[in-house]
């Protein structure tokens, strides 16, 4: 669905892409994984066209996302840190986000009903904590219920409850067989979504494997322990 | 399109910013037309104040919003919008309400005490004057982003269009006094659109008499037919030029 070709992207002296190439198919839900700096949200922003890479080039659907617009209307994107304007409520933004795409078909509401965001459509946008932010951002991005999830570090900064009320409606998303792309640091919640890792680091993307091919390489099951086995190595 | 010039539009008022600045104007015409007992002294004296006072605001308030709007831009990059579509909308967000608050702050006014040619006039080039100075702060906006820079470079850009050009040919003036000067200065007029504003209008008044042979030489281009089209044309470049490059700038940004 997704197909990356030598993508590099240098910002001043950093090369925050280098030469990246993979491939997402539907159906499943890829962890990206590194360290720091590792070009993770370069490579999702990429893919958003909100980075536009220096060579390479990103197609979606078979088609190269240079110039194009319309197949964002597929992907929900829930950024790292959700930064919205300061002085438009809750409300305002979903209203807004739904005026803009126009969506014909049914909202998917789950996600601002299990997060009872309906309490709070007056708040505004630079009231709201951290926490409360992300459910935003997580509500926007799964309201249209689009083919693709780009998911940055979904889980930082949302309590355990909630935390948990995200993770089953991912899996439920990927149940319906849409790609989910995730980004995080929290290894150990990874372990029951993801079917395949890709793992980057200094802009280089290292290797993209299936969870299974991971598992029986270095012999650990658990996701956390496998990948401090690769990094160590 | 429509949808997003009516959320920077909706969030624009909300600001209360422009509602100032248009009472602003308000305040500032009527006292000067109430002053003056020859309201075309007042349009003279309402002329000064808006040249300084119209592109000030406009480029200064433009930069502010476009950097404040960091988010809402970021946030409509990720949704199934083109990028010039975003933009554009933002400019003509910007330019239609401080052309609307010129509109009623001055414009109602002058039409009110000076319905004539030179207060059409007048009117039709502050509205000029205030998108082309968004066009400039756009711009501004594009090329930095550091905020403090940007507000920076559109403050140094407001201070040379307003002083330091003038200053600049008044010194070309006297280096080249032996020569004449006079058509070439036509020209140089077209580099800046708030000297561009004032031939317009002071033309159009009787005090241009006063301009000295410069001012007839001027009276003879700027008062044909060709050279107003050529002012008005000159304007219109002010701001097609600035939104087109910052549109493509804009275009490949990484955000």
């Amino acid at each position: 669905m997704i197909i990356a070709s030598n993508v590099t992207k240098q910002f001043g002296k950093l090369k925050a892409l280098d030469n990246v190439s993979t491939i997402c198919n539907k159906g499943e839900c890829i962890a990206l994984i590194g360290p720091n700096g590792s070009g993770k949200t370069t490579l999702i922003k990429s893919i958003l066209g909100m980075v536009v890479p220096d060579s390479g080039f990103i197609t979606f659907k078979d088609k190269n996302i240079l110039h194009h617009w319309q197949y964002r209307d597929e992907i929900g994107y829930m950024p790292q840190i959700g930064r919205y304007p300061d002085n438009m409520t809750i409300g305002h933004v979903l209203n807004m986000m739904k005026d803009i795409r126009n969506k014909k078909t049914s909202l998917d509401e789950d996600l601002i009903k299990s997060f009872s965001l309906q309490g709070l459509l007056n708040k505004r946008m630079r009231t709201l904590s951290g926490g409360t932010r992300q459910k935003v951002s997580a509500a926007l991005a799964f309201l249209f219920d689009p083919a693709v999830l780009i998911l940055d570090e979904p889980t930082a900064g949302l309590d355990p409850v909630s935390s948990e009320i995200l993770k089953d409606k991912i899996i439920a998303e990927k149940e319906k067989g849409k790609l989910v792309l995730i980004t995080s640091h929290i290894l150990s919640e990874l372990d029951d979504l993801v079917t395949r890792i890709i793992y980057m680091q200094d802009g280089k993307l290292l290797f993209h494997k299936s969870i299974d091919d991971l598992r029986a390489d270095t012999g650990e099951d658990k996701l956390s322990k496998a990948i401090a086995r690769v990094m160590t190595k | 399109m429509k949808k997003i010039v009516k959320y920077v539009i909706t969030d624009i008022l909300r600001n209360k910013i422009v509602l100032v600045y248009t009472l602003f104007l308000l305040a500032a015409s009527f006292s000067v037309f109430s002053l003056e007992d020859n309201s075309s002294k007042g349009l003279l004296s309402l002329l000064n104040i808006i040249l300084i006072v119209v592109p000030l605001v406009s480029i200064i308030f433009a930069t502010i919003y476009v950097y404040n709007s960091a988010e809402f831009i970021e946030l409509l990059v990720s949704q199934p919008l083109k990028r010039k579509t975003i933009w554009l909308s933002l400019f003509t967000g910007l330019a239609t309400s401080l052309s609307i608050a010129f509109f009623i702050g001055a414009g109602i006014p002058v039409l009110i005490y000076q319905a004539n040619m030179v207060g059409l006039t007048m009117i039709l080039t502050g509205v000029l004057l205030s998108i082309i100075f968004v066009a400039i702060a756009m711009l501004a906006t594009v090329k930095t982003r550091d905020k403090a820079k940007g507000i920076g470079a559109a403050i140094m850009l407001w201070l040379y269009f307003s002083l330091l050009f003038d200053g600049f040919v008044l010194f070309l003036l006297f280096q080249f006094a032996d020569y004449p000067m006079e058509k070439p200065m036509i020209a140089v007029s077209a580099f800046n659109p708030i000297d561009l504003s004032r031939i317009l209008i002071l033309l159009q008044l009787d005090v241009s008499a006063m301009m000295g042979y410069t001012g007839a030489v001027f009276k003879d281009f700027f008062g044909t037919y060709i050279g107003i089209a050529f002012s008005f044309s000159a304007l219109f470049l002010w701001i097609a030029l600035p939104v087109w490059y910052a549109t493509r700038k804009f275009n490949t940004k990484d955000l």
